[in-house]
């Protein structure tokens, strides 16, 4: 059911190279999470599409095995 | 392709009204956390919204995640155009952002500050 946060941080990383992300857990329980995430990629874009591209590289697992992701992002 | 014919059922709720949320739950009863946030929010601006309960409805649930290419609910919706979800709604709340789009949509707002 629940991810570890370190899993998180490569499926954005392997999506996102340059990104610098952290990852806190909100409750200690494995399954809230907030995630920020920077990277060159983001430039130019809508928060949304930033967000987009962050659940696409989390591939489907957002709203299924991650119940709660806080995300947000930043281009630099 | 074949489109999902609940897509049709979305285009016209945020045809037929200036603000929606997809919500888990209703406006007066939210049935999760990050609804009930953005229920807060729209209500603290006194915008005037349909929120429409996905839980009702699993193709609907379904559908508006493709429809939006979202996979989380809650989803404003702000004449037709998908605003975010819960965190950007928080974010732009705070930052004046939300208050500004509404405004530059036409779509009236309490401005209290």
């Amino acid at each position: 059911m629940a991810m570890d946060p370190q899993s998180i941080e490569n499926m954005i990383k392997e999506a996102l190279p340059d990104a610098t992300v952290r990852i806190d857990d909100l409750r200690g329980d494995g399954d809230h999470y907030a995630a920020y995430v920077v990277s060159s990629a983001f430039k130019g874009k809508t928060r949304v599409q930033q967000h987009q591209m962050v659940y696409a590289a989390l591939k489907g697992r957002m709203g299924n095995e991650l119940h709660a992701l806080a995300l947000q992002t930043a281009a630099e | 392709m074949t489109e999902n014919p609940v897509f049709k059922q979305i285009e016209h709720e945020i045809g037929a009204n200036d603000v929606v949320l997809f919500m888990k739950g209703t406006p007066v009863f939210p049935q999760c956390g990050f609804s009930a946030a953005v229920v807060q929010v729209l209500n603290h601006l006194d915008v005037t919204f349909k929120g429409i309960d996905i839980l009702a409805d699993p193709a609907l649930r379904q559908g508006v995640k493709e429809f939006s290419q979202w996979p989380t609910i809650p989803q404003l919706y702000v004449k037709g155009e998908f605003v975010g979800g819960c965190d950007i709604i928080r974010e732009m709340f705070s930052t004046g952002e939300l208050v500004e789009l509404f405004q530059s949509k036409g779509v009236p707002v309490a401005v209290t500050a």
